[in-house]
């Protein structure tokens, strides 16, 4: 999140689209509702009614994966009626710069397309650059080749006809929803969105969240109370482990992974650090090379940079579609590799195409399966389908303890790292996951020792002994390595900071390697207190007015609260909204008031939108591996034969694999299917099926569809039904109810169903099993996640 | 004083059940084995272990889908129908500091179904075993102790409110005053009369059938007896409105 969750209540228009907040993410309702009871619109756009429809103010359906559709008709909506905030949009945005003519958009591709090798050529989109390589502008927005015409252009396609045609949402319904939502282009009104998987598990993503930031860039609602795009983790420390770098493609801080192509440290750094020739551009990464240097010495404090960049795995080409969640099963499943371990997942239930993982983990010589209760993925072996006689698999099943047993942090949505005591002592002989490892890694460390074998040095020197004592996990020790130590005495300017000491903040981290860092962005949360550990209700008046508390827990960076709060004033300083101040230029003292400012500098001394290389938001986006302004696309499953925006029908560069056929216009599998959660279920479903008062609430797999969806199969409320799909099949029991409704979608009536993804065949018994049996192994170009929010299935009586 | 009251902002409600599994939590009380049967309501209807259930009710109003969720429990009667059908002594109290309705295990004696049908409501269920009578105490341990019943503790939204009945009744009129502004047929749900006062944002009954106080003629096990209650008891309006 750019923002928090109290801050919703400063919101007057709050859109929630791609989540269902108030059954899955309860407590933010509290927010959302005193929002609404001071006057704001709330706006729910999705496929289903729920919960969350019943306490908005507006509801709209769309078909499930049309959303492109939808925005892209909100900023054409916005461009045509020229409701942007223009200061804003002229002041803080790349809508005014150059791009070369290299840059072409014909028939649904960018230019630069690879068709072979399913990928584009970034170098086709850039920024023309004068003299000083700083990108050319015209801030009268009229140039052709500005981001702003250019984005005109791309968006005039997307006329209101078109989109109702392709995403069911009447004319009428559109326009009352882009009339509500533009409305926030006010200086004095803020709009936010608050959105869930039901954006990020397209094959269009991470483009879904990109259309409305670009919006909120538009409309001047990034940096402000109330504004900003809003991710609603879903699960509760899902923002801690993004932070920390659970995922392939970065290291802890969003550093990028080594790649086998940048064989030193130097040449990494300098891939991987922008570089700006506008003085006025903070282009805060410059500094990537400190926080990188940092964690290396984290990693290993007595070995020199390069060296110990040395040790680092490197990723080999191929990005998401070589190392992402479905690739890897796509390897397991080829016998590419023979170990694996299930460490607080449930792949069996949680991936995609079920079917595909759970015989892909027959291939396995072992696997270490460390959970709570019994589960789908240990015990794959004996699930449905399975025959145990002929599955080699050995597993070790390591019970673990609950997270309230454990002492250490989570982050949540708003960044807020939270210090958690332990509650009761571990059940049993169950061991806390820390401690699992830390038992796990002296054991390898003694068998290097013992056996050698190859590259022992990063095994038998990495800087262990921070992390635990005894064997025994420290949640303290691990903070303070993560925020970092300064390892020699270092002066910065007059303050000379003795070695041994806690790094006070990243401004503080070194590229040489005099420091430590575990996660830059962490840096300043464990220095002389563990500020993460902070209850203490001490506010400004300024902070009062917007609900921020400083000092009740620590957010990453710095503590601020709304990132990109210098975007919240005009470029002298002085807030849009003055009754909702995030920060303010205090001229006489010559300092920022409020919340964490971006920078401390004067506010015409720098951009606020400091970390990008430019200092601008990004209406415009190069980065991304799938285009500069986000397109329609069908997901790989649909159920037309094309649509009205060009004749590439899917995302040319979404991750899929050879040999898997898609339902597209397939006669057996005529209805669109989406997969979500339920307020009573975590995940998978792997701890709360577990638990009686939860499973007694929502016990079955059940499958919501229309009543005249339900006519049209012969179902009745509450029957037996059969949802298959080209992967498998699965029984639920039918809801019958006016909360679906068929779509008009070129003409045609379309039918959506939905399933909850909770279930699983271990337990109950009577349960059910995975949504995602279901489900096809694609993914989004960018991040890999897959698709399981729009794909096509059939739907019988049992 | 005058005891004490919940208000129970239905405007407020998302159904996210963190009362109905509270109540389950701090009362100790088993899961039953429930089915999806169509709804996502479940259990399906109170119990004699479920004191406490969050009522899904969907309607189409031209053309327009509405969903209405209600938490239902004892509304703990100022003047309570169900112990003044009580026949065995001790068996129902009424605690005067707080205005609890207790059922003790003396219940057990009673005649359940003149019980059940002296509630306006349709509140209390009998264990099949032990015979006894349960429902909502009102978390009097709890209450009594300073502490939030469980279910309002748990409120992540502030439709569930508890304290001192004149702060109840005032927070009700106020909320009222407000929600009227947006929902015109908003009304607080029988005041005067019990100790758990909904704010209904429409008619009371597309939420649920019992969500207002029933007559006796349409409930069940009307008896002679349970007729009789009806006639000893206080004439009350129905509604605020």
């Amino acid at each position: 999140m750019t923002n928090h969750w109290i801050d919703f209540q400063n919101s007057d228009c709050i859109l929630i689209m791609g989540s269902n907040a108030a059954e899955n993410h309860p407590i933010c309702w509290k927010w959302v509702t005193k929002a609404q009871e001071k006057g704001a619109l709330v706006i729910h756009v999705d496929p289903r009614f729920t919960r969350t429809s019943a306490k908005s103010d507006m509801h709209f359906m769309l078909r499930s994966g049309s959303d492109i559709a939808v925005l892209g008709g909100l900023i054409n909506y916005i461009v045509n009626n020229d409701l942007i905030f223009k200061d804003y949009v002229l002041n803080y945005t790349n809508a005014s710069f150059l791009v070369t003519d290299k840059f072409a958009f014909q028939d649904g591709l960018f230019a630069g397309y690879d068709g072979q090798k399913r990928s584009y050529d970034k170098a086709a989109w850039a920024f023309e650059l004068d003299a000083n390589g700083v990108p050319k502008k015209d801030p009268s927005l009229k140039d052709p080749r500005c981001v702003y015409q250019l984005l005109k252009k791309h968006y005039s396609r997307y006329d209101l006809k078109k989109v109702a045609e392709i995403s069911g949402m009447p004319k009428e319904d559109l326009v009352k929803f882009y009339k509500a939502y533009a409305a926030t282009g006010k200086p004095d009104k803020a709009g936010t969105i608050l959105y869930a998987m039901g954006w990020t598990q397209h094959t269009v993503g991470v483009q879904n969240i990109r259309a409305m930031s670009m919006i909120q860039l538009l409309l001047g609602n990034i940096g402000v109370a109330g504004g900003g795009v809003n991710a609603l983790r879903g699960e509760s420390n899902v923002q801690g482990s993004t932070d920390q770098g659970l995922l392939f493609h970065i290291l802890p801080g969003y550093l990028p992974t080594p790649a086998s192509s940048l064989p030193s440290l130097a040449v990494y750094n300098e891939k991987n650090t922008p570089v700006s020739k506008d003085p006025k551009s903070a282009n805060w990464w410059q500094n990537r090379p400190k926080y990188m240097a940092s964690f290396l010495k984290s990693m290993w404090e007595n070995a020199e940079l390069e060296q110990a960049y040395s040790w680092m795995p490197k990723l080999d080409p191929g990005g998401s579609g070589a190392y992402s969640w479905l690739a890897l099963f796509d390897k397991m499943s080829k016998g590419q590799f023979k170990g694996f371990f299930a460490w607080g997942m449930n792949p069996a239930c949680s991936g995609a195409n079920a079917n595909k993982t759970r015989q892909a983990m027959a291939n396995l010589d072992w696997m270490v399966n460390v959970n709570v209760f019994e589960n789908e993925t240990g015990w794959f072996w004996q699930g449905p389908g399975m025959d145990p006689k002929t599955i080699k698999t050995e597993v070790f099943f390591l019970p673990c303890a609950v997270s309230l047993e454990k002492e250490g942090s989570i982050s949540n949505s708003g960044r807020w790292m939270q210090w958690r005591y332990p509650g009761p002592k571990p059940y049993a002989e169950t061991r806390p996951d820390g401690d699992i490892i830390a038992l796990l890694f002296k054991e390898i460390q003694a068998l290097y020792k013992k056996e050698k074998g190859a590259l022992p040095e990063p095994i038998l020197t990495a800087t262990w002994n921070k992390t635990n004592k005894h064997g025994e996990f420290d949640a303290h020790a691990t903070a303070k390595l993560v925020n970092g130590t300064f390892l020699k005495d270092v002066k910065i300017g007059d303050k000379v900071y003795k070695k041994g000491e806690q790094v006070p903040s990243f401004a503080s981290l070194q590229a040489d390697g005099s420091t430590t860092s575990g996660n830059w962005i962490y840096c300043g949360s464990y220095t002389d207190k563990n500020k993460a550990a902070l209850r203490d209700l001490k506010q400004t008046p300024e902070q009062a007015a917007i609900g921020l508390f400083p000092n009740w827990s620590w957010a990453w960076p710095v503590n601020r609260r709304i990132i990109y709060n210098r975007a919240s004033c005009d470029p002298t300083g002085k807030p849009w909204n003055p009754a909702k101040a995030v920060v303010a230029w205090n001229a006489a003292e010559k300092k920022w008031v409020g919340d964490v400012p971006d920078g401390g500098w004067a506010p015409e001394e720098k951009y606020p939108f400091i970390m990008t290389k430019e200092g601008f938001g990004q209406i415009y986006g190069p980065g991304l591996n799938d285009g500069p302004f986000p397109e329609y696309y069908e997901p790989l499953e649909c159920p037309v034969a094309s649509h009205p925006f060009s004749r590439q029908l899917h995302n040319p560069t979404a991750i899929a694999f050879e040999g898997e056929d898609k339902a597209v216009c397939d006669p057996r599998y005529p209805f669109v299917c989406s997969t979500y959660r339920v307020t009573e279920h975590w995940q998978t479903g792997v701890l709360t099926r577990w638990l009686p008062w939860l499973i007694e609430a929502e016990p079955q797999m059940f499958c919501e569809l229309s009543p005249e969806l339900a006519k049209l199969r012969g179902i009745g409320n509450g029957d037996k039904v059969i949802v298959s799909s080209l992967r498998g099949q699965l029984w639920a029991v039918a809801i019958v109810t006016p909360r679906l409704k068929p779509f008009k979608v070129q003409g045609q009536t379309l039918h959506q169903v939905g399933i909850p993804w909770h279930y699983g065949w271990i337990h109950p018994k009577d349960g059910g099993d995975a949504a995602n049996l279901l489900s096809p192994s694609v993914g989004d170009p960018n991040t890999g996640i897959p698709e399981t929010k729009a794909f096509m299935v059939n739907v019988r009586k049992a | 004083m005058n005891g004490k009251s919940f208000f129970v902002d239905l405007s407020r409600c998302t159904a996210c059940r963190g009362c109905q599994v509270s109540c389950k939590q701090w009362k100790k009380l088993p899961a039953e084995k429930t089915v999806n049967t169509g709804s996502h309501q479940n259990p399906a209807d109170l119990s004699f272990v479920t004191l406490k259930v969050v009522r899904f009710q969907e309607r189409v109003d031209k053309g327009k889908v509405r969903w209405f969720f209600m938490p239902d429990q004892c509304r703990h009667c100022v003047e309570a129908p169900c112990k003044m059908a009580s026949g065995v002594e001790g068996s129902i109290l009424h605690d005067e500091k707080t205005g609890a309705v207790v059922y003790t295990d003396l219940t057990a004696q009673e005649d359940f179904e003149i019980i059940r049908g002296a509630c306006p409501y349709d509140i209390p269920r009998q264990d099949p075993v032990t015979k006894r009578i349960s429902k909502c105490d009102m978390c009097n341990d709890r209450v009594t102790a300073g502490m939030l019943p469980a279910c309002v503790k748990t409120c992540p939204t502030g439709a569930m409110n508890f304290g001192d009945r004149d702060a109840m009744l005032a927070m009700a009129q106020n909320r009222l005053a407000e929600v009227k502004k947006k929902w015109p047929k908003a009304q607080l749900v029988n005041p005067d009369d019990v100790r758990v006062i909904f704010l209904a944002v429409e008619d009371p009954a597309f939420y649920a059938k019992n969500l207002l106080a029933q007559a006796p003629e349409t409930r069940r096990f009307a008896s002679r007896r349970d007729l009789l209650v009806q006639l000893l008891r206080p004439v009350k309006s129905m509604t605020s409105v």
